[in-house]
């Protein structure tokens, strides 16, 4: 496992910061005393957007390579990317990285692993089709980009039929 | 309705009233939705990120939400158009700064805002006017159900709604309420709301400014917690645990301030108060600093004749987008040359202050 350098000298870093200054993603590394020089104190209290930076930071230690590398295979993103960024590819992401999210779930939501609020009133897509659904998205896409019009229109019409059969539908 | 419209008029959530106005300037709540059957933005082509804002505008604009609903295209308004909505608290400044198609349907009074294509395809918001979080609530809830009538949202049995990032996943709802705390700042007990909001685990930051160093004493605490509780109960324990206790801390040390240091706040006040009066530039910091006393000596009736609309109405007015807005609608020039230097900006903010304090 290799250590970060503070970006100011070599002493391990500890404190990483992502700031976005005109919408431009800047990544700092510092050691504790670099960091106190430059005026940053790590505040007790977290603001929400770093919060999900921080658990994700504190697990990259913990971990394995071959995890980074585990790929949603309907929108391609990988956990490392999102590790990266914060952000997720597509629902579906919940499930591909489901080993990986748990415990990061639990840590930023108090132990809660299980949704408990409100669902949908009417039955809506099933969960499978949602996926499904999203499957042919993103071969549509790869289509598209591939010049391959006939196959993105046949996809467009599959996708066209399982949004619209929607038998299970609450009559509401 | 256009956005030049906006600059003539306050916000109804910033009217002065509602339960507790003396500390909660307003309540705020706010749900994050996918479309089921779509990727979160960062994986969306921007021809799909345009097929959403279309689909949702279309979906928003039909669903007869409230009074006198507009849509504002924001990737297409320009810079100051933009940061004027996000000074309103209509869209959040990285909506604001994005590049992708994106928009925001908004309602007439402006207590409802529904933001397509920032973190999530859908965020919409409901402000109210002090602590009036069921209220909001209860209308935040009701535009979910009418969405869900048209579009389906990305939903799990086991995760709950889905949200691009998984710190909203579940019930998508983080509730906040904004705070005037200056007398925990007078008194050096600010820690004990801090505190307090730590323990709650809750996320507590200033408004303007960074981390707790917040200009003009303006608080925003929020739920971090989205998964695992349902959103009655969300909302239930943070009006009844959090917000009162921080509530009681800030009424105590006004208080206290007047009972030992009636002298010391009063010469606070009314120096500010004569600052506002005859500065001929106030930048936008020491505006904050000074509204905020002025607002906290007319809570604790040491000033007459300035209600607290006025002054709610003047730390929104007087934010830069909007003083550049308004210098521009009365005569000024419009378009690029709208960027003022920060010099002149300070100038005209002075005036319009000193005018709107002095006018009978
Ligand atoms: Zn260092
Ligand atoms: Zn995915």
């Amino acid at each position: 496992m290799m250590k970060k350098k503070c970006d100011k000298c070599d002493k391990p870093a500890t404190i990483h910061l992502t700031e976005i200054i005109d919408g431009q993603k800047i990544e700092k590394h510092l050691c504790e005393d670099c960091a106190e020089a430059e005026g940053i104190t790590i505040k007790a209290n977290i603001p929400i957007s770093q919060l999900l930076e921080d658990f994700v930071l504190q697990t990259v230690g913990e971990e394995e390579v071959s995890t980074a590398a585990v790929t949603c295979d309907v929108c391609g993103m990988t956990f490392s990317e999102f590790r990266e960024h914060g952000q997720l590819g597509c629902p579906n992401d919940y499930e591909a990285f489901h080993e990986q999210l748990l415990p990061m779930l639990a840590r930023a939501q108090d132990g809660n692993t299980q949704h408990v609020g409100k669902a949908p009133r009417r039955a809506g897509v099933a969960q499978q089709k949602q996926i499904a659904i999203l499957r042919l998205r993103s071969r549509l896409k790869q289509a598209i980009s591939a010049e391959q019009y006939e196959r993105a229109a046949d996809l467009r019409d599959q996708i066209k039929r399982i949004e619209t059969a929607e038998p299970e539908r609450a009559s509401e | 309705m256009t956005l030049s419209d906006l600059t003539q008029r306050t916000s109804e959530w910033l009217r002065g009233v509602g339960p507790m106005h003396d500390v909660v300037i307003s309540s705020r709540v706010r749900l994050a939705r996918n479309l089921a059957g779509m990727p979160f933005l960062r994986k969306c082509t921007p021809p799909q990120q345009q097929e959403i804002t279309d689909r949702l505008r279309e979906v928003i604009l039909s669903a007869n939400l409230a009074e006198g609903v507009f849509y504002v295209d924001v990737a297409a308004a320009g810079t100051l158009d933009r940061a004027l909505l996000a000074e309103r608290h209509l869209i959040s400044r990285q909506h604001a700064d994005a590049k992708h198609p994106r928009g925001v349907v908004i309602s007439g009074d402006e207590t409802v805002s529904i933001m397509i294509n920032e973190e999530d395809h859908v965020r919409m918001q409901v402000l109210r006017s002090g602590m009036q979080m069921h209220d909001a609530f209860e209308k935040i809830n009701r535009i979910d159900d009418q969405l869900e009538q048209r579009v389906d949202f990305a939903f799990s049995d086991r995760y709950g709604y889905l949200t691009a990032c998984p710190t909203n996943v579940g019930t998508g709802l983080r509730v906040s309420v904004m705070l005037h705390l200056p007398a925990l700042r007078l008194t050096g007990e600010l820690d004990k709301a801090v505190h307090a909001a730590r323990d709650m685990r809750l996320a507590i930051r200033g408004l303007y400014g960074e981390g707790t160093d917040a200009k003009g004493d303006f608080f925003q605490i929020s739920n971090q917690i989205t998964l695992g509780r349902a959103e009655e109960d969300i909302v239930e324990e943070f009006l009844t645990q959090i917000v009162p206790e921080i509530l009681n801390y800030e009424r105590k040390a006004r208080e206290a301030l007047l009972k030992h240091n009636r002298v010391e706040i009063d010469d606070k006040i009314f120096r500010a108060l004569a600052l506002l009066r005859s500065a001929r530039r106030l930048a936008s910091e020491e505006m904050m600093a000074l509204l905020s006393l002025l607002r906290l000596g007319i809570n604790l009736q040491r000033i007459d004749g300035i209600d607290l609309k006025t002054v709610n109405e003047l730390f929104l007015l007087g934010q830069p987008a909007h003083v550049q807005k308004i210098h521009a609608l009365r005569g000024g020039q419009e378009g690029p040359a709208a960027t003022l230097p920060a010099d002149e900006r300070d100038e005209i903010r002075a005036e319009f202050l000193r005018r709107r304090l002095t006018e009978p």
